[in-house]
């Protein structure tokens, strides 16, 4: 009952200025529009370039990396037990880097119900025969199935089927940066020599773009068969498994167990994109950043016109006190004036935000690094509109807290008098 | 017969804080009964309008102490005081004080929704009352900017009349009206307290005006030099 004649009076005075009011609320409305749009955008931007990286990483790569015996022999020597050793000569075997063990691993993962999936690798450095010139590359002999599943392998693919790597033998999926230099179309046959000098003709069924130009350059996909058949090694030979698990933040736990459990080498995303996140939360940071300043300049808004209000209906306030309402009430009625030009001016906000990002979201946009994105990305994340919501909230009760007291510490005497 | 005291002012003193201090009100005692029409006169300066700011609450920075139906007014709080000029006093300034945005019923009916104590609709047939004893009903729905300066002050006797105050205060509320409508205010006064029992302490400079009121409370330099029954 009270607050139903608090907010008729908040309204009356509220009419009083209803154009400075209008403009009050506007500032809220542009700021808030603003907010949503910025933050739509550039959480648009941060899922894109996540997908860009994070969804074709692994959140955890098993590897084996050639490195020297962390305990040389002679640090088993019960002599001199204390001293310090200079000694260390024993050098890595030249096992290569596959994976001990690879089929047991596999098995654990298939158990292990933290994960996934898993798209084993096995990676080697070749050449690119060109005439008479060599290009270095990186040939991935990945397990198309899994690939495409976990890492949307597909996607990048924008030649040819991936699944006729599977179906012809002794094919490859040639990055685009390569395929352009050695003048290559599908169908055609390349020659390759593995590091050791052994040739080999492959056929390409297909051209990958990754988006990423250095890799487009270098990468080029056969299947785990056909690597360890140039390589002559067995089955069993895998120099990488890529992991993804269900929940990204167990990764760091999990790498480190997996470390010890599988005795390998063990990554986790977090550790190996380090700069990547800071990237992100960084644009996310200015986002919020101009949101707010937007607020507070649309808060300055707010508290000019109570601040008109109060000095114009000085004679009103006085009255009122005079007739028994309190410093409360009073302050009570100008704070429902603020907050209702923050509710109003953000509900509109809210709704030109949605509109504004959703135009956005329709404009056409392509880069030839992500096949998948047509238009602009856009984040419709409800987080943003309840975050714009309770900052037009606190701006506007914060605009109106001043005036609101000064309203209520007015003394009726010192208007009335002055008459 | 013993008349009930409706306010009573006890050796009130107020000074005014300046450059050099000013003393406006010195030791000023007198009491008001209930049904009585009580005029203050006195020459402009002299402290009457100082005075009436006190007896209204609105003003607590004196010494000496106030009784309002037998309650001590002094050190209470501000909201408490708010309730009690709500509840207990009706005021009429020189100036209307009508609110514009709002129209001339809900003018009056403004106190007695902050009072709560009848529904609106309640208040809205007890203000349309009011109106209609002051002989301005037919404004009811009209703004304030939409009437004369004499429709105005009834008006605002009818905001000041809406919540039945032990008291009702004016301070020169017929002072910006010619004399024809200062005669009506005056009936109206005089009707109020004849035919409704309504106390009235009513400031004046207007001679005869006071003259017809039942008792007058001459001040002189912030004291009362003497009243007239
Ligand atoms: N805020 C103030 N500060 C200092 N002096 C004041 C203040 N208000 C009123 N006065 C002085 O108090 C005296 C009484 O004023 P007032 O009560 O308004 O007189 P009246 O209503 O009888 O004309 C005057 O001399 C006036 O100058
Ligand atoms: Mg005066």
């Amino acid at each position: 009952m009270k607050f139903k004649l608090i907010s008729q009076i908040a309204i009356a005075l509220l009419t009083a200025r209803l154009k400075q009011s209008l403009v009050a609320a506007f500032g809220v409305t542009f700021s808030i529009t603003m907010f949503i749009t910025l933050l739509s955008f550039m959480g648009g931007l941060n899922d894109m370039l996540d997908d860009l990286i994070l969804n074709r990483t692994p959140h955890i790569r098993l590897y084996s990396e050639i490195l020297p015996s962390p305990v040389q022999p002679i640090e088993q020597s019960i002599h001199n037990a204390d001293a310090y050793h200079f000694v260390a000569h024993i050098k890595p075997k030249n096992e290569l880097s596959s994976i001990r063990n690879s089929e047991a691993i596999m098995d654990a993962l298939n158990q292990d119900n933290h994960v996934l999936g898993f798209a084993p690798k096995t990676a080697l450095p070749i050449f690119y025969n060109l005439g008479t010139i060599h290009l270095s590359g990186i040939l991935n002999g990945i397990d198309i199935d899994a690939e495409s599943r976990l890492f949307s392998f597909q996607d990048y693919v924008i030649a040819g089927e991936p699944i006729d790597l599977k179906n012809t033998p002794n094919s490859l999926i040639l990055g685009i940066g390569v395929a352009n230099k050695m003048l290559v179309q599908i169908g055609d046959m390349v020659q390759i020599t593995t590091s050791e000098g052994t040739p080999f003709n492959l056929k390409v069924v297909g051209i990958f773009q990754s988006g990423i130009e250095e890799l487009d350059k270098v990468q080029s996909y056969t299947t785990i068969a056909t690597t360890q058949k140039i390589l002559g090694k067995p089955a069993s030979y895998i120099n990488d498994i890529q992991v993804k698990i269900f929940d990204i933040n167990m990764a760091p736990a999990l790498a480190k167990q997996y470390h010890t459990l599988f005795d390998t080498e063990a990554i986790d995303i977090q550790t190996a994109n380090a700069q990547f996140e800071t990237g992100s939360s960084v644009r996310t940071l200015i986002s919020y950043a101009v949101g707010i300043t937007l607020l507070i300049v649309a808060g300055f808004g707010i508290y000019n016109i109570l601040n008109m209000m109060i000095y114009e209906k000085m004679d009103s306030i006085a009255i009122l006190k005079a007739t028994g309402f309190s410093g409360r009430d009073v302050n009570a009625i100008f704070i429902t004036i603020a907050l209702s030009i923050g509710l109003i001016g953000g509900a509109l906000g809210l709704l030109f935000g949605l509109g504004l990002s959703a135009i956005i979201g329709e404009i056409p946009f392509n880069t030839p690094s992500l096949p998948t994105v047509t238009t602009y990305p856009i984040n419709y994340n409800p987080k943003f509109y309840i975050i714009g919501a309770i900052f037009s909230i606190i701006t506007t009760y914060l605009a109106g807290y001043f005036p609101s007291r000064k309203a209520s510490q007015i003394d009726p005497v010192d208007i009335i008098r002055g008459k | 017969m013993e008349k009930k005291t409706v306010i009573e002012a006890i050796g009130i003193c107020k000074s005014f804080q300046g450059p050099t201090e000013v003393k406006v009100l010195s030791d000023v005692s007198f009491a008001i009964y209930s049904s009585e029409f009580v005029s203050v006169v006195g020459k402009s300066g002299c402290g009457k309008s100082t005075l009436l700011y006190i007896l209204s609450t609105m003003d607590t920075n004196y010494e000496g102490d106030l009784m309002l139906d037998g309650v001590s007014m002094k050190n209470k709080k501000d909201a408490v005081l708010a309730k009690v000029r709500n509840e207990k006093i009706g005021f009429v300034f020189q100036f209307h004080y009508l609110i514009n945005e709002f129209n001339n019923l809900r003018n009056v009916m403004l106190p007695a929704l902050k009072m709560g104590k009848f529904t609106s609709e309640e208040i809205e047939a007890h203000a349309y009352a009011k109106l209609k004893m002051l002989g301005i009903e037919k404004e009811a729905l009209k703004f304030p900017n939409q009437l004369s300066g004499g429709q105005k002050q009834r008006v605002a006797i009818a905001r000041a009349l809406i919540n039945e105050p032990l008291i009702i205060m004016g301070d020169e509320p017929t002072g910006n009206l010619d004399k024809k409508n200062s005669d009506i205010v005056f009936d109206i006064f005089k009707e109020l307290v004849e035919t409704y029992k309504q106390s009235l302490l009513i400031v004046t400079h207007d001679l005869d005006f006071a003259a017809k009121t039942q008792r007058t409370i001459t001040m002189e330099d912030g004291q009362l030099t003497h009243t007239i029954h």
